[in-house]
């Protein structure tokens, strides 16, 4: 994590703003939620709370274009204009996008390389990533073999593999240890500290200081 | 390109490991086309002449065994999410996955194919204008498969279904692709007029397919 990975990526981050207004969500034909309003600035962190069903997940999927608001819009300031949200952030969803035949080190730089084309990824960068999240001994194993809190650790180092400004995150603790959830909470300060955004659904404390929340509706 | 090339690699890899089914689809081909002497029995003319057409439809059948993995598995654990959020075109990322796909699939049909072709008497000549038009004619089956890929994506077991989709779309390869090898072999047709035809519908698959499939898919984005 050596440097500001924001300033590598070679996008203004720190004048970045992502503004949500009267978003609506309907899924399956339920409405999720309504009148959700949010704003998060560079350098902020946002946790999305609220009980089961009250639509965490379904916000984050409409702030990465993964699924189109029923009504209201969701606005990029600042930043790259070209690109929408989802293409300036990193998604992590309940499932771990890792091939259980690759091993450690070729998911991790197989989305190092996908994800972050613009940045020249080497072997050192993905070590120092994997290094990050505590799993450089296991570089050669398939990830078939990890259990659920080392595959969780493997998705967090694609977020160091590839800089990225935003980072829309799905439950960042789930499966982790009291050791990894620390960790977590020290990438996620030092994401903020060098301009990023974090945008997080989570039942537990995410381990911020400063982290503002959104406590969307009970369950309908 | 450096994203698409990693996709390509990455999509090879996992073909050839274990759970990929890159050999699978030639084991299909090699029963099918083995099966075919034991019912018809052993009559060399007859085998000899329909030869070409055995050949094509095994490898039409074999190409649609792995194509419900094509796109499924993705979705599965979650790394379509990442795909489609990508900066990378959703219709170049589908393409190079549609080549990945033909590699590891598509290939080693044309690559058995002269060797199940002495199972069926056909002499060497026979033999590679069969091969010949497999190369040219199943890259179309693979990118017109895409197609079924992505509509058939978000579906629990929806290999059946892709192939009910997809074979009536692959008819007219089957039928330049068998009409071309004839044409080698006895005539009267040049071998031109149908072969060209097959290379035409390939390459019209190879435009229409990526972005038929990247429609499907955000269609189906939920």
């Amino acid at each position: 994590m050596a440097g500001d990975p924001l300033a590598a990526a070679g996008t203004p981050g720190r004048l970045m703003r992502i503004v949500g207004s009267d978003l609506a969500c309907v899924r399956g034909g339920r409405q999720v939620f309504r009148d959700v309003n949010f704003a998060l600035g560079a350098a902020e962190a946002l946790a999305v709370t609220g009980p089961n069903g009250a639509g965490k997940s379904s916000l984050l999927r409409l702030a990465a274009g993964l699924l189109r608001p029923a009504q209201g819009r969701l606005a990029l300031e600042g930043g790259d204009t070209e690109l929408s949200i989802g293409e300036q952030a990193h998604y992590l969803g309940h499932q771990d996008a890792l091939k259980p035949s690759l091993s450690v080190a070729e998911n991790l730089r197989f989305w190092g390389r996908f994800l972050g084309s613009t940045v020249p990824t080497g072997a050192g960068k993905d070590g120092a990533a994997l290094a990050a999240v505590g799993l450089e001994a296991l570089v050669h194993l398939p990830a078939g073999y990890l259990s659920a809190g080392q595959r969780r650790r493997l998705s967090l180092a694609r977020l160091l593999a590839a800089p990225r400004p935003i980072w829309l995150l799905d439950e960042p603790t789930a499966a982790l240890d009291a050791a990894a959830q620390r960790m977590l909470a020290e990438l996620m300060r030092a994401h903020l500290a060098a301009g990023g955004l974090i945008l997080a659904a989570t039942h537990g404390p995410l381990g911020l200081e400063k982290a503002a929340e959104l406590q969307l509706g009970a369950s309908r | 390109m450096s994203a698409l090339t990693a996709l390509l690699v990455r999509d090879m890899r996992l073909a050839v490991r274990v759970g990929g089914g890159a050999l699978i689809g030639v084991l299909f081909f090699l029963i099918v086309v083995t099966l075919v002497p034991f019912a018809i029995g052993p009559d060399l003319a007859l085998l000899a002449r329909i030869g070409p057409a055995i050949l094509w439809l095994g490898a039409l059948l074999a190409s649609l065994l792995a194509l419900d993995r094509l796109i499924a598995m993705d979705h599965e654990d979650g790394s379509l999410d990442l795909i489609l959020t990508a900066r990378t075109p959703l219709e170049l990322t589908l393409a190079a996955k549609a080549l990945a796909h033909w590699i590891t699939t598509g290939l080693p049909l044309v690559i058995a194919a002269p060797l199940l072709g002495l199972l069926l008497n056909l002499d060497p000549g026979a033999t590679g204008a069969v091969a010949l038009t497999l190369f040219f004619g199943t890259p179309a089956l693979t990118f017109i498969g895409l197609i079924g890929a992505g509509l058939t994506v978000a579906l629990r077991r929806g290999g059946l279904l892709l192939a009910v989709l997809v074979l009536p779309l692959t008819v007219p390869v089957l039928i330049f692709g068998v009409a071309a090898s004839n044409a080698a072999i006895v005539g009267p047709v040049p071998f031109g007029t149908p072969f060209t035809i097959l290379c035409a519908l390939t390459l019209v698959s190879i435009v229409v397919g990526p972005f038929a499939a990247a429609v499907a898919l955000r269609q189906g984005l939920d």
